[in-house]
């Protein structure tokens, strides 16, 4: 049948093609410039659709300028300056006009919840996704964005699940295959460039752009390495540029059969369910990781959840108490061509992927920086908001004192006794009673 | 999504919130963008527990007290229109038939009022500022000084001796107050 061998042919062309192009380049980390080319024909398109949209515009709906600013002008005077009316410091019937306009001011914005949705774009990327405040524009500007939808779905769509399929199933094997041989620094050497070929044979299956900079702090063994998380790619853009050995619980499904693989090969630290809870246990394991100077860097996302990547929130200490270097790293996604934050709560994991892999491209920067230890006299918590900071300036991103946990969880109440504290030691502490 | 263009017709009603309480279109989306982004279950109100998960309200000593009922966004936008700052118009250009606007002076008093007189009898009594008082300190203070400020308060302000402070009363010990300024949330164009 014509059809049947038309259509073999067609696809064994398409392997081929795929497997010297892509997969052959891989196996010695080597770049053949085609994502290159791909993405200054991306630029150029964007650049041309962003001019079109501002002519089209009118210029009096500026709603869509008003994307990266505030909704309400906030006024962040402290507390006492807040409250002081008529008389000097007493109680008095005013001081509720300044708590219930506080607390109005944080149910029209707050600082956190905004980090749990993506981020808006200040001009349109040609996405339907994004397409919240844009209106029509041009017949022009749609056939474009019809084409692109076409490019998208049809021919990267295949090509990135070919792609993403022969990756994870060559780790698979990879590792299996690896993990037979007996303990030697052969062994070693293998199972790095199992991972390192599967690792940026799944990049290019999210047609991913990263740019390292400062290479010369990559985390060495026997240390920490800490980044801010965005999504579940993120160690798919760290273990690209080298080994490490991951941290995380043990999952059912393919999620598990990848990580019993992958621990034959290099000793990850998997946990049970159960031993998640136990803090001591956690940290005793990690401990003895990092003794052993042979073994991988450790990866650690301390924030615990994925937050949208403008903002850096509270570093657990958990990670921190362990003693050893830290390496911080500062992961920033360039949300023009993609959006790669993960909402758990709105997408699963399939879905998520899918969406990857029908954006444009990934594209990001990774920051390696100079090693941090622990000072004398600062306990654990101090340590993690400087490296904190430390991370936040770097990535260009905003620091918040808040919990990642937020997401799901209630505040603690000891955050608002903290504030009755405040507001007490005003109008009883000064004696007029 | 297919949400090409955004006008106010997309907001049910309205039309008739923008007339009630004088916010501009472009405010009054970014509203209803921020009321939809916090009824995570799309219920069409806000429950307790929506605003429970906002960090900076849960520590507000009043948080407690704000929002026991559901909140559809019309009654949303309307308490947030106590808090629009006072419009520079000439105050004689109004028509004095149509009610006042909701960011009036006496209206913003009228929501603070509100805020201590939890049985909406009229009247802030002693119990009721010992209450809000407790709601505010929390467990810092004794209740022997929570007593002696509440009755402080109330002394001061009541004039006609019936130990409990009414809405006039209210007004009158305010009236030097700068209210529109500290009542007065701007909303960015």
């Amino acid at each position: 049948m014509e059809g049947a061998e038309l259509a073999g042919k067609i696809l064994s062309t398409w392997l081929t093609l795929v497997l010297c192009l892509i997969l052959l380049p891989s196996v010695f980390g080597v770049s053949l410039g085609i994502s290159e080319v791909y993405m200054k024909i991306l630029v150029k398109t964007l650049e041309w659709a962003t001019i079109r949209i501002e002519k089209g515009v009118p210029k009096e709906s500026g709603l869509k300028n008003s994307a990266s600013v505030g909704i309400i002008q906030r006024d962040e005077s402290p507390m006492e300056k807040g409250l002081s009316g008529l008389r000097g410091r007493d109680f008095e019937l005013s001081d509720v006009f300044y708590f219930s306009k506080k607390g109005l001011e944080a149910i029209v914005e707050d600082e956190v919840t905004q980090r749990f949705s993506s981020e808006e774009l200040v001009s349109w990327n040609l996405l339907t996704r994004t397409n919240i405040n844009f209106q029509y524009i041009s017949l022009r500007l749609t056939t474009v964005w019809v084409l692109g939808v076409i490019v998208r779905y049809c021919v990267l769509l295949p090509l990135r699940v070919t792609l993403a399929f022969i990756g994870i199933s060559l780790l698979v094997i990879g590792t299996t295959l690896v993990g037979q041989l007996p303990d030697s620094s052969l062994k070693n050497w293998l199972s790095e460039l199992v991972h390192l070929t599967c690792c940026r044979i799944c990049v290019r299956a999210l047609s991913g752009t990263i740019h390292y900079h400062n290479k010369q702090y990559r985390p060495q063994k026997g240390g920490i390495c800490v980044a801010n998380h965005t999504s579940p790619i993120d160690v798919l853009i760290l273990t690209t540029d080298g080994c490490y050995a991951m941290v995380g619980q043990v999952h059912g499904g393919l999620m598990g059969i990848i990580q019993r693989a992958m621990v034959k090969a290099c000793p990850h630290v998997w946990f049970e369910r159960s031993e998640m809870k136990d803090r001591h246990l956690v940290t005793k394991r990690l401990k003895e990781h990092i003794a052993d100077k042979k073994k991988l860097p450790i990866l650690i996302f301390p924030e615990g959840t994925c937050i949208n990547n403008t903002s850096v929130m509270m570093f657990k200490k958990g990670s921190f108490e362990i003693g050893g270097t830290i390496h911080p790293v500062a992961i920033k996604y360039n949300p023009q061509f993609g959006d790669a934050f993960w909402n758990s709560s709105k997408y699963n994991m399939v879905s998520y992927l899918l969406r990857m892999m029908t954006s444009w491209a990934i594209v990001c920067d990774v920051w390696y920086m100079p090693p941090m230890t622990r000072e004398e006299g600062e306990d654990a918590v101090q340590f993690a908001n400087r490296v904190k900071s430390a991370i936040a300036v770097q990535g260009g991103l905003t620091e918040l004192p808040w919990d990642g946990g937020l997401k799901r969880a209630k505040v603690k109440d000891t955050f608002k006794e903290e504030q009755q504290k405040n507001y007490s030691k005003m109008i009883v502490g000064n004696g007029s009673l | 999504m297919g949400s090409r263009g955004s006008h106010a017709a997309r907001i049910p009603d309205g039309d008739s919130i923008r007339r009630e309480t004088g916010f501009s279109q472009a405010s009054l989306l970014r509203l209803y963008h921020r009321f939809r982004a916090l009824d995570r279950n799309k219920k069409g109100y806000l429950s307790r527990m929506d605003l429970q998960q906002i960090g900076a309200l849960a520590v507000n000593p009043l948080g407690c007290g704000v929002g026991n009922l559901r909140v559809d966004f019309p009654g949303f936008v309307r308490v947030l229109a106590h808090f629009r700052p006072v419009d520079d118009e000439d105050p004689g250009m109004r028509d004095p038939k149509e009610p006042e606007p909701l960011n009036s002076r006496m209206n913003k008093l009228r929501f603070a009022f509100q805020l201590y007189d939890l049985d909406r009898d009229g009247k802030i009594s002693r119990h009721e500022m010992l209450q809000v008082l407790r709601l505010m300190v929390g467990v810092q203070v004794t209740e022997e000084q929570l007593e002696s400020i509440a009755d402080r308060t109330v002394q001061e302000a009541d004039e006609d001796g019936d130990g409990a402070v009414s809405f006039l009363e209210f007004a009158k010990s305010l009236e030097k107050m700068d209210i529109e300024q500290k009542m007065s949330i701007r909303i960015l164009k």
